[in-house]
């Protein structure tokens, strides 16, 4: 067993591990937070993603351990006193999900794409950044508008960004 | 229209939980004192098995039981079912093999199961089963669609040249005829590729037993949990259908592979009460490639005749269907049942004859996958009305447009009688919104690029809203295809309403509101659809093949006409009026020609506290519950048009423009509508140019990985353009035909049909890979050196 | 994944020692070969060494005509860095293909090119800008280096700390993906140097990355794409699998090769 020590959406939190313990195992067992998904097993799917001291990683092929002293934010940590977060707004708004299951991961990519490309982003570049999220439902269509919408709306909110 | 009625684009209730993380799906349910589950599946695609020694593995940390089929079948556990009985041409029934949920003495594809180990983690459940000791005595094994019947290899014992049912439907002497006349006959050959179906979720299942009442409850990804009880009850015996309970939670998307009741939480359901855990298996992405129901792999030959003013005479087909090792759950009918019947597409085809010889293989199962049948048979007509069209010089527009069917109802050869369409409507308004008259000029100006553009079009057709029971009982199915709902109003006038169907990404906590607030008057907040848990749901048959709305919605309708009846039997008695002038009108019920009137929401509470009324000629209470079973099929139909530009230095293909015009009949949200026409455009464009599972000789699947199956990424795909027509479905009460499965059906030939444009010739098949069209590009440009 | 044994050293000497001292170790640097193959138990270390929190392992330095990156920078680090940038911004560009975001954030040069995977980027960068390879015992060439798929120079226990990049005057790097999996199907990397013009091609090889001396001689003359004309890298020596075989792997060379040549010139 290993001893990690992580900051989890904003909680401290310290447990010992068997090494072998994914990211995701990490937080989908050990802290229960079930919104991070498992897609696939060669690290392509993206539902597994989070962010790692503010960049989109997968969480499923990051172990436990790797992700010592580091902070760790998931789906369940970006919406703020009730209010989602603009991405999570605009994706509903926009209808860039169906199952729910690709979500997650693809709310924390795109955040990460605005943290990265900023607020304006066109179609061309929204499509190319998806690279490392699989959607089975949407065709991508509405995930695209999300994703822009969404931006914008990460611009008209500064406090959301910062709460990073 | 009301912002949340029928028509309106209302946002889905159900994204709050997806998008913060709160949806719950089953590989997030943990059971108290839960133990894990892991199969040992064959590497070998055909083998004896000589002996499984477990010994080594039960002796391993953590393990808590291995069992193998030799268990399963002393506790008389039965094998897996096929639901559809397939007749062939000279009457006899199909030869369906056994299907152990655990091998008995042979493996028939790589990644059957084999054992199964039961430990605390699953780490130690997989470690255990590396020490299990199989001796497999190898066999060849049949990989080949085409191969399947010229081989000595043996797949099943009751099939000796691994035939499954020779079938046929049509009128082959008038069909004969039509092409001894015909002017112009086109002929093609192809391959509908084999498709692994990916829903982002891997099946998972928790399967529990309780002692002290004797319950067995399942938790598992399924599109039709009653359905799964019952077989895994009536069928194969795994517990009495009331003492089990299935619940089928969220639901990561399906597309027909969590229709099937598969081994895996057959095995989970049975060894809880073995080891007297609760007991979860979370199937990962490789066991998916391996395990899951495949969809399509048909090889076809067929036939197009013409007369001399360019009218379609004469279809005839003859394909081969690969239904893998084993007949899956609803196999048997994808080829057959739901393929033929729509070989007449939209064209008024008066002799139509098609056979299919189903076939055992070395491969995974096959059964449906979106569209199921459809999207084969689609594939077929549209192409060889293209390469008809362009045989006869015609554009293919026109000529479609010329054959189209135009008077309904239509009855045509192959069993289907169309209801209602206006294909024309669909054509004009697709050619224009994909700017056709200037398609030309577009493809001038890639020429001068260097690139190759081309245009196609599919004139698609699909009969769902499965299904009229009486109909498809006469043809072989085991069940009836009607949905049930229960409509309980409670005393506050708040609403659950209890369906069969099951929605795992359509959206029906949304739309199904929506007609319930609807007809009653009252907001979408106030009604809440409770679906996929058996213990709550009365029997219903699930979620597949388009039907939710048209079928599964029929039947809430049909409920709530029965509330609205009781509602004014009891505001009668409040009203003291008489039931026949009490009217139900904007969520109010009144007295007619009076300004007495109560909401709907004070009368479901005089119903419940029954004051004003005697129990004995009234019941108190609001709740109703109504089975719709469809009269006929609905016939969703539409007009795509894809514009592509290859790259013919590399191959690559890039969709530059898509446009899909469809008739769904009445539309409750066309937000959700046409997001489900985008995610079915892209899984026929992944089939079309991504898409393809690869087995080599020896039965191993190459494909195993999204390494090597090529899923459809944003970068592959355009934004689509959509528009709808309108002809409401007359055979249900709400007008709805479909929408879940039209993209998927539609895409394949617009995709193949423009690349096909773009070459300059026919030969290319699917998926229409870089390197397969950059071959097709060097033919198109060396047309003399190839021929 | 197998149980293993974990290891988080803090400086090169200590992860040397501790890969001295335990039997059947891995280095575990951006993880996403070495993990994605553990979990499907390919690989089954018993002794994992992170090198994730090594500092003398980061950094990037321009010193006269080379870059110096550490080993464990990151591929969206090395995509991002304005050094790499202003000095080589075909190296920049290539950082920019490699994977996905997520593979980026995590993936690092000294991983890649340890691994030595026949379709990864990083060594038909290291071949074409005539890197040296600095680990904690010596200096190794590129060229010296790779040694066919999967197999590099390094001995067991050898830590790769550093890869210098020579600066050259022209470069691009194009890349035709592997549809499913993304990898290189084909990846050329053009470099024009003072002593001569470089290309390395990944992803195509049967023997893993490889120099194109025809090419680099015809380029060497005029550098420009017309001057590629005619000239092929051999079917025979190109890898072959569903995606692409080697007639189609060979002919993408050229293509790539051309675009390679045309987007170095383009940049001036």
């Amino acid at each position: 067993m290993t001893t990690v020590s992580l900051t989890v959406n904003g909680q401290s939190v310290t447990a010992d591990v068997d090494p072998r313990t994914l990211l995701v195992q990490f937080l989908r067992d050990n802290l229960r937070l079930t919104g991070t998904h498992v897609g696939c097993d060669t690290s392509q799917c993206g539902a597994c993603v989070v962010h790692l001291n503010g960049q989109a990683v997968k969480s499923c092929t990051t172990l436990a351990v790797q992700a010592n002293a580091s902070v760790i934010t998931t789906i369940e940590g970006i919406s703020q006193g009730g209010e989602l977060h603009p991405m999570q707004a605009a994706f509903r708004e926009h209808h860039g999900l169906q199952c729910g299951y690709c979500t997650p991961g693809m709310i924390m990519s795109a955040i990460d794409i605005v943290n990265r490309k900023g607020n304006t982003l066109d179609e061309q570049t929204i499509r190319a950044e998806l690279e490392g999220n699989l959607c089975r439902c949407t065709g991508y269509h509405n995930i695209v508008k999300a994703v822009a919408a969404g931006a914008q709306g990460m611009a008209q909110t500064p406090l959301q960004q910062a709460a990073e | 229209m009301t912002e949340t009625g029928i028509g309106a684009p209302v946002r889905r209730k159900e994204d709050q939980r997806f998008v913060t993380g709160q949806g719950r799906y089953v590989d997030d349910f943990n059971r108290p004192g839960q133990a894990h589950a892991y199969f040992l599946r064959s590497p070998h695609a055909h083998a004896a098995i000589r002996s499984i020694d477990t010994g080594p593995a039960t002796i391993m940390p953590g393990v808590i039981a291995v069992f193998t089929g030799d268990d399963l079948a002393a506790d008389k556990i039965g094998g897996l079912i096929c639901g559809w009985m397939i007749h062939s041409k000279d009457g006899s029934p199909m030869k369906a093999g056994p299907h152990p949920a655990l091998a008995q003495g042979k493996v028939r594809y790589v990644g059957d199961h084999v054992a199964v180990v039961i430990a605390e983690t699953l780490a130690q459940a997989k470690d255990a089963a590396e020490a299990i000791v199989v001796d497999y005595d190898v066999l060849p094994a049949v990989v080949e669609t085409a191969q399947a019947t010229k081989t000595p290899v043996q797949v099943h014992e009751v099939s000796a040249d691994n035939t499954v049912f020779n079938w046929h439907l049509g009128n082959k002497d008038e069909t004969e005829a039509a092409f001894a006349r015909a002017k112009h006959v086109t002929k093609i050959d192809l391959v509908n590729n084999r498709l692994v179906p990916n829903p982002i979720e891997p099946r998972a299942a928790v399967g529990e037993y309780d002692f002290g009442t004797d319950n067995y409850t399942l938790y598992t990804t399924s599109q039709n949990p009653h359905v799964a009880r019952l077989v895994l009850s009536a069928f194969i015996g795994v517990a009495p259908e009331h003492k089990l309970r299935v619940i089928a939670p969220d639901v990561g998307g399906g597309f027909g592979s969590k229709i099937f009741i598969y081994a895996e939480e057959t095995v989970c359901v049975w060894a809880a009460k073995k080891v007297k855990r609760p007991v979860k298996w979370t199937s990962d992405r490789s066991e998916a490639f391996l395990s899951d129901a495949h969809g399509r792999d048909h090889v076809t030959h067929a036939e197009m005749a013409t007369d001399e003013n360019g009218k379609i005479i004469g279809l005839r087909v003859h394909t081969t269907a690969n239904l893998g090792a084993y007949l899956s759950t609803f196999s048997s009918s994808v080829p057959t049942y739901l393929y033929a019947p729509l070989l007449s597409g939209q064209y008024d085809i008066p002799a139509i004859y098609c056979e299919v010889d189903g076939v055992y293989t070395n491969t995974a199962p096959v059964d449906a996958y979106r569209g199921a049948g459809r999207p084969e048979a689609t594939f077929v007509v549209e192409r060889l009305v293209e390469k008809t069209a362009r045989e006869l010089g015609q554009n293919p527009a026109e000529f479609r447009r010329k054959n189209y069917i135009t008077q309904f109802p239509h009855a045509t050869p192959v069993i289907m009688t169309y209801d209602t369409g206006d294909y024309a409507a669909s054509l004009d308004k697709a050619l224009e919104i994909s700017d056709y008259k200037n398609f030309d000029s577009r493809k001038q100006e890639s020429a001068r690029r260097g690139k190759l553009r081309g245009i196609g079009f599919s004139s698609y057709i699909e009969a769902c809203g499965i299904a009229p029971s009486q109909a498809v009982g006469s043809l072989g199915a085991g069940v009836g295809l009607w949905e049930s709902a229960e409509v309980r109003v409670n005393p506050t006038g708040s609403v659950e309403v209890l369906t069969g169907s099951h929605s795992h990404g359509q959206g029906h906590e949304t739309t199904f509101a929506q007609l319930v607030s609807d007809r009653l008057g009252i907001s979408i907040d106030q009604v809440s659809i409770v679906h996929g848990d058996t213990d709550k749901v009365q029997f219903g048959m699930g979620t597949y093949g388009s039907r939710s709305g048209a079928v599964g919605m029929s039947a809430i309708a049909k409920a709530v006409d029965k509330v609205i009846a009781k509602g004014k039997k009891v505001a009668a008695h409040v009203f003291e009026a008489s039931e026949g002038d009490i009217e139900f009108k904007d969520g109010r019920f009144g007295v007619a020609g009076t300004d007495r009137s109560m909401a709907f929401g004070e009368i479901a509470l005089q119903a419940y506290i029954a004051h004003k009324f005697s129990g004995q000629d009234l019941e108190p209470g609001l709740k109703e519950g109504a089975f719709y079973d469809p009269t006929n099929f609905t016939f969703p139909a539409g007009v795509h048009i894809c514009e592509v530009e290859i790259d013919p230095d590399t191959g690559v293909t890039k969709i530059e423009r898509w446009t899909a015009v469809d008739d769904f009949g009445v539309i409750i949200n066309p937000m959700i509508v046409e997001g489900q026409v985008h995610g079915g455009i892209a899984q026929g464009v992944g089939q079309a140019l991504l898409e393809g599972a690869v087995y080599d000789q020896s039965g191993q699947l190459i494909t195993a990985s999204f390494n090597d199956y090529c899923m459809p990424r944003a970068i592959d795909l355009p934004s689509f353009q959509v528009g709808m027509t309108t002809t409401p479905c007359p055979s249900n009460p709400l007008g709805i035909k479909g929408c879940g499965e039209a993209g998927a059906i539609a895409a394949p030939p617009a995709v193949i049909n423009a690349i096909t444009d773009a070459l300059g010739h026919e030969d290319i098949a699917m998926p229409a890979t870089p390197q397969a069209v950059w071959r097709a590009a060097q033919k198109a440009r060396m047309p003399m050196a190839a021929e | 994944m197998y149980a293993f044994e974990y290891h988080r050293p803090t400086s090169v000497k200590e992860a040397a020692g501790l890969a001295g001292k335990a039997e059947d170790i891995k280095f575990l640097a951006g993880g996403h070969t070495l993990l994605p193959t553990m979990k499907l138990r390919l690989a089954g270390p018993a002794n994992l060494i992170d090198l994730g929190q090594i500092a003398e392992l980061r950094g990037i330095e321009r010193s006269g005509d080379t870059v110096t990156i550490g080993a464990m920078m990151k591929h969206a680090e090395v995509a991002n860095s304005a050094e790499v940038k202003e000095a080589i911004p075909a190296l920049a560009e290539m950082a920019e293909l490699i994977g996905d975001p997520h593979v980026r954030n995590r993936g690092t040069i000294g991983g890649s090119i340890a691994n030595n995977d026949p379709s990864a980027d990083y060594p038909a960068a290291c071949l074409a800008l005539n890197a040296t390879i600095i680990t904690n015992q010596r200096k190794i060439a590129a060229d010296d280096f790779f040694q066919g798929i999967f197999t590099t120079a390094l001995e067991e226990g050898e830590i790769i700390t550093q890869v210098s990049f020579k600066v050259p005057s022209q470069a691009a790097y194009t890349k035709f993906r592997n549809p499913a999996s993304r990898y290189a199907l084909v990846g050329v990397f053009v470099a024009k140097h003072a002593s001569g013009v470089r290309v390395a091609v990944t992803g195509a090889g049967s023997s893993g990355v490889f120099r194109v001396t025809d090419m680099e001689r015809a380029l060497s003359g005029n550098f420009a794409a017309e001057a590629l004309e005619g000239v092929t890298v051999a079917e025979s020596e190109m890898n072959s699998d569903i995606h692409a075989d080697a007639a189609y792997r060979a002919h993408l060379v050229g293509v790539m090769a051309r675009r390679a040549v045309q987007a170095a010139v383009a940049r001036g």
